[in-house]
């Protein structure tokens, strides 16, 4: 079914851009931060603004310390004339959910999806206690790194996990990170032993079990059915999305297990029998031991590519990086190196809420560099798209 | 698409969205009875009732409010999960500024348009007295001048724009505050209830943001409101008559820009047409039977009427002032009340929304507009610069 | 680049929580040193207690009291103690299921031996703060019970009921950000501080932003050529603000206006002073005028020139 002409209502990944992410962007606003990734991804498919049907992005006040400070961010999308636009208050991968949702009621064939973050300008493990329960977890301001460091001893005592493993998980991100422009954390990648040698930061974490504070900007253009084929030659059809919460408090969770993830992935199609392999799996675990709990629910086994990214382990902007978990499973498909994809993305403590998308080519995998292209490139350019405009219709 | 709840839909045009549970909470400057999680469950609850479905019917639930640091809670949806009955569920949170209440709905109806989900919760709410509103619109920013004149003095100089323009007389946004604060007077859930007001006090309140007098300015509430959205199935099973989506957009422009007119936002225009070519209207004015708009000073209303084409252009304040806009006028203009008597900030988008499905469900009560069989609900927010609206109609769609 | 603007920008404000019916009993309860639970429809203990099921979301109001000891169910070694968390000194972070509770309840551990003593499944019990008002805070700590065994039976009712209870809180909240306004701003705002005006032009439809903010807002590409505008302006329109706001030492009334800097593609906003405030009137001419030591204009006053028309303004309302 995967090789067949798409009906109408399929959307694709046409395509994906992103910040190289640092630790501080030079003194840049957010606009001035996002503006270059927005012109990279309508560029890529050579839409305008006003070519694309729907906009919807990802962002938080909070991060920002200002309220409202969504609406800076939309003078870098050139909204004149107006356009049809929207914004969830969490990641990107949410806003590509909404817009999702917007093409398939068939009122839109085209749609920008963008976010951003600049942890940089305030504590962010900090930042994160004023999401919890106000009045009985707030007041303790319980950082984000010590809740993870909670989950990962769960599985620890589970035996779900170990200390080498987590090491290991955090030395195979960082080399796979060495092929991304865009990660933060990149180079020399010392192996799990000469990790576990570190002293931990918060027990049983260590600094290899944390992601980086990362400022970073990502973008995404969805296009429908035949739009999305006038776009790119290798769009990366969205089989399924869906996304589950559960309860806030850790407390009254299982947290070496992540039953919205098995869920949102059930409902996403990742398990449907006669279903390909999954070949790539972009998974928004920020701490190690996430990870371990997320292959766990979704069911991967040892065929399955996790992270080749190198992960949030290695470039964290917060409230993009499960937008760019999209993002990078589509290019992997765009690139041929991917037949079926798996994306994931994350909010709140400990895994509280999950968002699965199932990507798919037309075809079968291809050797990874028969479509060419390396991880700068993006997605691959349709030949057939003239003087950069993206077709009627749009 | 394989959701195992609903079969895929592709092809074969959009479902339906009815509109068939509208519950909000008792509005008022501070609801000290209640946690966080105890409002929006008032809400969410008495939607539910008015459908009689139960937690375990909703499928999804989309939650908004304006910003995070009015309640000093991050993403409080996150919070609020378990409250919402959402555990296992989708959640989405939209944050679309004083829009937000209407754009909400229109990301729950989506849903059910889309045939992703069947049954959907969407809820918006603000609790503006667990801190102050002012701080949290205008926290202090380093290099940039504090805000000189408060909310009232970025809108003022619109209105003394729009009177420019149009030659408008002084006394039309009197008019509008004593109309709405009267209606108000009929709908239990507003929170201004001001049983003696007259058109003299409204006249003789002090002037705060000359030319905005205090009276003509709306409350800070705390407050919720909450919409139980399903499809043609759900719609034929509810006890009580629906109310049926014909038309729903989002349109948005820059906060500040060259050109920008503040007074009638080019976003607005085109917001309001898409709706209506959505639900097959040429002529609103006559079309339409009730609208519920978003007027935070009462000036907004005699703007909004052209901006929304009821009226023509320099129009809208000779409309106001004819009296066609009271609630036995030919298009009543916030019989609820509107904003000006109940305004939680992020809910109040979705309190229009709600109150338009209401005047046709024939369930509005005592400020029920007679035989109102097409409404519209209109939400805007940002710097005049994000719009929301829907066309709900006594009668589902036809196409 | 390192010559951007860069400041502290603190974000501060002290939340008044209202709790409601099962939180004002739970919180209550920690000031009398009662620790409160709820029973859920499957039977199950919740702690700390919700209004609601955590399963169905219906409506509960079981209250039940649960021990002052229990067992750790997870925790992490906190080296280096925030702001704000429950010691001042190294401690672990604890989820804490309570004698007769189903779920755990998150707080600190006081453990001065250390992390190595620290194991899932020792036994803590709660140390009382020596004032309690009403919070979850009343608890300063959980603390190592070592020989202590668990209670077994289920927990008591309790009716929630106490005098005085506690109905909010105040929970102040305090975050520290270092705000940069980015590129474009500098430019501005550096010369500002030499009391010029910059804008910046689109390089696309040629209008001038000012205050630039790095990207043409309707063409959406980065704005760069510098534009000196002003530093005459005309008022397009304002308002008589006669309420004094917070933090302001500026006499009401006073006008808020917008005004439109000559060469500048839109109005900026300024008070308009040096004339009476009910003689301003849209089309008046006006230039701005510095105070000692500050980067914005004070305010602007009339150039004394002929008004303008309105025709000249009215795209920059």
């Amino acid at each position: 079914m995967t090789s067949t002409e798409p009906d109408p209502g399929q959307v694709a990944v046409v395509a994906f851009a992103q910040s190289r992410h640092a630790r501080a962007t030079e003194g840049l606003s957010e606009v001035e931060m996002l503006l270059p990734v927005l012109r990279d991804v309508l560029g890529q498919t050579g839409l305008s603004t006003g070519q694309i049907d729907f906009t919807c992005s990802g962002s938080s006040d909070y991060l920002a310390g200002r309220p409202f400070s969504f609406t800076m961010a939309l003078d870098g999308v050139g909204a004149w004339p107006p356009i049809a636009e929207s914004h969830v208050e969490t990641d990107g991968a949410w806003a590509l959910y909404e817009a999702w949702v917007k093409l398939l009621t068939g009122e839109a064939e085209t749609a920008l999806v963008y976010s951003y973050g600049k942890s940089s300008v305030g504590d962010l493990p900090e930042v994160l206690t004023r999401q919890l329960d106000p009045y009985c977890l707030a007041p303790l301001w319980p950082d984000s790194v010590s809740l993870a460091a909670l989950q990962a001893r769960a599985l620890l005592d589970a035996e779900a996990t170990s200390e080498r493993e987590l090491a290991g998980i955090a030395a195979r991100s960082r080399a796979a990170a060495a092929d991304n422009p865009h990660a933060q954390v990149r180079g020399t990648s010392p192996d799990a032993a000469t990790l576990l040698a570190d002293a931990y930061v918060t027990q049983p974490l260590r600094r290899h079990d944390l992601p980086p504070v990362s400022d970073g900007a990502a973008a995404v253009v969805l296009a429908t059915g035949r739009t999305a084929r006038r776009l790119t030659s290798r769009p990366a059809w969205i089989r399924g999305m869906d996304h589950r919460i559960e309860a806030h408090s850790p407390g009254a969770r299982d947290l070496t297990r992540s039953p919205s993830t098995r869920l949102a992935a059930e409902h996403a199609g990742l398990f449907d029998p006669g279903a390909p392999p999954v070949d790539v799996a972009e998974l928004h675990a920020p701490f190690t031991a996430q990870e371990v709990v997320l292959r766990d629910a979704l069911r991967l086994g040892e065929g399955t590519a996790v992270n080749p990214s190198g992960g949030p382990l290695t470039a964290n902007p917060v409230m993009a990086a499960g937008l760019i978990r999209i993002g990078e499973a589509a290019a992997r498909i765009a690139r041929g190196e991917a037949r079926r994809a798996v994306a994931h993305a994350t909010s709140g403590p400990c895994l509280q809420q999950n968002l699965v998308a199932v990507l798919e080519s037309d075809g079968p995998a291809e050797d990874g560099s028969a479509a060419g292209g390396s991880a700068e490139d993006g997605l691959v350019k349709d030949g057939s798209v003239e003087d950069g405009q993206g077709g009627e219709g749009v | 698409m394989s959701n195992s709840e609903v079969p895929s839909g592709r092809g074969r045009g959009k479902e339906p969205v009815a509109v068939v549970g509208v519950g909000q909470t008792k509005h008022v400057a501070a609801r000290r009875d209640v946690s966080l999680a105890g409002l929006v469950r008032e809400a969410a609850r008495r939607a539910l009732e008015d459908a009689e479905l139960t937690w375990g019917d909703v499928d999804a639930v989309v939650i908004g409010k304006a910003p995070d640091f009015f309640e000093g809670v991050m993403m409080p949806e996150l919070y609020l999960a378990d409250a919402l009955g959402a555990v296992g569920k989708p959640m989405l949170r939209v944050h679309t500024a004083g829009s937000v209440g209407g754009s909400t709905a229109l990301v729950a109806a989506n849903l059910v348009a889309a045939r992703v989900h069947r049954t959907v919760l969407t809820l918006a709410f603000e609790k503006q007295s667990e801190s102050n509103a002012m701080w949290g619109l205008s926290l202090p920013v380093p290099f940039q001048q504090p805000l000189l004149a408060g909310a009232g003095g970025f809108f003022a100089p619109h209105v003394r724009a729009y009177m420019h323009r149009t030659s408008a007389p002084g006394h039309i946004g009197a008019l509008v505050a004593y109309k709405d604060r009267r209606n108000a007077l009929k709908n239990p859930y507003a929170h201004l209830h001001e049983e003696d007001i007259t058109l003299e006090k409204v006249r003789s309140s002090p002037m705060l943001w000359d030319p905005v007098r205090y009276s003509e300015t709306c409350p800070s509430s705390d407050g919720a409101c909450a919409m139980v959205l399903t499809d043609r199935a759900g719609a034929a099973r509810t006890p009580r008559p629906p109310a049926w989506m014909h038309g729903g957009a989002m349109r948005s422009e820059p906060t500040l820009f060259a050109g920008k007119d503040a007074v009638s936002p080019r976003a607005g225009s085109d917001c309001a047409a898409d709706v209506y070519r959505q639900a097959g209207i040429t002529e609103p004015r006559r079309e339409i039977d009730a609208v519920e708009m978003y007027v935070p000073f009462s000036w907004y209303e005699p703007m909004w009427l052209e901006n929304l084409g009821f009226a023509k252009e320099g129009q809208g304040w000779t409309m106001t002032e004819s009296g066609a806009t009271e609630l036995d006028g030919d298009l009543p203009v916030n019989p609820s009340g509107g904003v000006l008597s109940t305004n939680p900030i992020g809910a109040s988008g979705m309190l229009r929304f709600a109150e338009a499905a209401l005047q046709v469900r024939g369930l509005a009560g005592a400020h029920q507009v007679e035989g109102a069989r097409r409404a519209l609900g209109h939400a805007y927010g940002g710097g005049s610069q994000f719009f929301s609206m829907w066309l709900v109609a006594a009668d589902p769609p036809t196409s | 680049m390192d010559d951007v603007l860069t400041a502290p920008m603190v974000v501060e404000f002290p939340f008044t929580r209202s709790l409601g019916p099962v939180l004002s009993a739970f919180l209550t309860g920690l000031r009398e040193r009662t620790v409160l639970g709820v029973t859920a429809a499957d039977g199950r203990v919740v702690v700390p207690p919700t209004e609601y099921d955590p399963v169905t979301a219906e409506e509960i109001r079981d209250l039940v009291e649960v021990g002052q000891r229990g067992t750790v169910t997870t925790w992490a070694w906190n080296g280096a103690p925030r702001r704000g968390q429950p010691l001042a000194h190294p401690f672990a972070w604890v989820l804490v299921r309570l004698d007769g509770a189903d779920t755990a309840l998150l707080h600190a551990l006081d453990a001065p031996e250390g992390p190595d003593s620290v194991t899932t499944g020792m036994r803590v019990r709660v140390r009382w703060a020596q004032e309690r008002t009403g919070a979850i805070t009343d608890i300063a700590c959980f603390e190592p019970a070592p020989h202590d065994t668990p209670l077994r039976g289920r927990p008591t009712s309790h009716p929630g009921t106490f005098a005085e209870p506690v109905t909010s809180l105040v929970a102040a909240a305090r975050l520290d950000y270092t705000y940069s306004p980015g590129r474009a701003q500098t430019r501005y705002l550096n010369a500002l501080a030499e009391h010029r005006t910059k804008g910046e032009r689109c390089p696309e439809c040629r209008k001038v932003y000012v205050p630039p903010r790095g990207a043409c807002p309707t063409c959406g590409v980065a704005t760069g050529e510098q534009v000196e505008v002003g530093p005459a302006g005309t008022v397009t329109t304002f308002c008589v603000v006669n309420i004094k706001a917070k933090g302001l030492d500026i006499e009401v009334p006073y006008v808020y206006g917008h005004i439109a800097l000559d060469g500048a593609g839109l109005a900026l906003h300024g008070r308009v002073a040096g004339i009476p405030y009910d003689q301003v009137r849209m089309g008046l001419r006006v230039e701005p005028v510095w105070t000692e030591g500050g980067r914005h204009p004070d305010h602007y006053r009339p150039t004394g020139e002929p008004d303008a028309a309105y025709e000249t303004y009215k795209e920059l309302l």
